[in-house]
């Protein structure tokens, strides 16, 4: 099996701004991904990323990969690494698909949305439940839908909703929304929007497809009629995969300042990491520096001085 | 030969523009619907795939369900 230099775990704006650093580089190199863009494909304004005073998250994306297929980037899409572990002298990825020796790895595999673990759940994914307003939303036109969550991913799949859904229903477990101000006067002065405070789901139910979820209102157990349920109570950090890293209490990778794990070798980027702020350009920036961290590490391995 | 391919989308959905990019990338023709404004279509795509995700392709009455690159190549005998 042939060592690459390095493997880049992660196509969000972390893995793709450390994968144009590498190319520059002229590194041997290989960029595994469950998709592209992670998150920010997922965003609907984008309107904080220097040189853009308002863009959406896909087009941002897009900028992104194109700037990476200006290189001949070897790209991994729809694979997802199940292992990352040292191999003796280097490391050994494997995913559902292949195999992967490298001398150091990145990891900037972001993170994704967290589930409601709820009877209901399982089965109705795809089928009214959804993580994703931005994707799904539209399909539920003129239908009654629950937002599960009250911080500002719930407000802005709120904010979405209220103009595609009839009835937007916010199920939110503190006494009041939180998040950004603006937006949550927004949603509050909507006409077809009941905010549900201190309040949880316990199931979700229906047939063929969600008819209902089952919350408990301030202590009361209740039925809403909903069609379609929209999941954002927040993000959980992908790095199952990385058992031999140390990770925090959330389950972030740990990082010094330059971008190193307490595994030599090993750099991770991004909203994967403890990372104090998770912002695109932040994750980016991030991006670059394990990169750069990389270079100096593959340079000194070269030399034997480590 | 592959003869109709039918691809079920919201204007906004990432995973939807990557299907059609990689459709348009290997020159395959084919017929989009925004099911996010025809509701005829958005009906007729989760009868079909028995589900409410997007994107959903149907490639001769075969149904794939989101942006499996592998299963649409083999559908498409790429």
């Amino acid at each position: 099996m042939q060592i690459y230099d390095l493997v880049i775990i992660g196509a969000g704006p972390a893995g793709i701004t450390a994968a144009v650093y590498a190319a520059r580089q002229n590194l041997n190199f290989v960029v595994i991904s469950r998709d592209i863009g992670g998150q920010t494909a997922l965003s609907a304004e984008v309107e904080n990323y220097t040189g853009y005073q308002v863009i959406s998250g896909p087009e941002l994306v897009q900028r992104f990969e194109e700037h990476m297929h200006k290189y001949n980037i070897n790209l991994r899409e729809n694979e997802n690494v199940l292992n990352l572990k040292k191999n003796g002298e280097n490391f050994l990825i494997k995913t559902d698909k292949a195999e992967y020796l490298a001398n150091c790895v990145i990891i900037a595999s972001g993170k994704q949305s967290e589930q409601l673990n709820v009877p209901g759940e399982p089965e109705f994914k795809n089928r009214g439940l959804a993580y994703c307003a931005i994707c799904d939303g539209p399909i539920f036109a003129g239908k009654n839908v629950a937002v599960i969550g009250g911080g500002n991913s719930a407000l802005d799949a709120a904010s979405i909703l209220i103009k595609i859904a009839k009835h937007v229903y916010i199920i939110n477990n503190a006494e009041n929304l939180k998040g950004d101000q603006l937006l949550r006067q927004k949603i509050e002065q909507a006409a077809n929007v009941t905010i549900l405070n201190k309040s949880q789901v316990l199931a979700v139910a229906g047939d063929k497809f969600v008819k209902s979820i089952k919350i408990k209102n301030n202590g009361q157990e209740q039925e809403l009629a909903v069609e379609g349920v929209f999941v954002e109570i927040g993000l959980v950090p992908n790095s199952e995969f990385a058992k031999e890293v140390k990770r925090n209490q959330k389950k972030e990778i740990m990082i010094d300042i330059h971008n190193q794990t307490n595994i030599a070798g090993i750099f991770a980027a991004g909203d994967v990491t403890d990372v104090p702020e998770k912002q695109i350009i932040i994750a980016a920036g991030e991006g670059s520096k394990a990169a750069l961290s990389a270079f100096g590490y593959l340079a000194r391995k070269k030399t034997g001085n480590k | 030969m592959v003869k109709s391919i039918k691809v079920y989308t919201t204007p906004t959905c990432p995973w939807c523009i990557r299907v059609k990019n990689f459709l348009r990338d290997n020159k395959i023709n084919f017929q989009n619907f925004d099911v996010s404004s025809d509701q005829s279509a958005a009906d007729e795509m989760v009868k079909k795939s028995g589900q409410m995700g997007v994107p959903v392709i149907d490639i001769d009455g075969q149904i794939i369900v989101g942006f499996d690159q592998e299963r649409i190549k083999l559908a498409l005998g790429l």
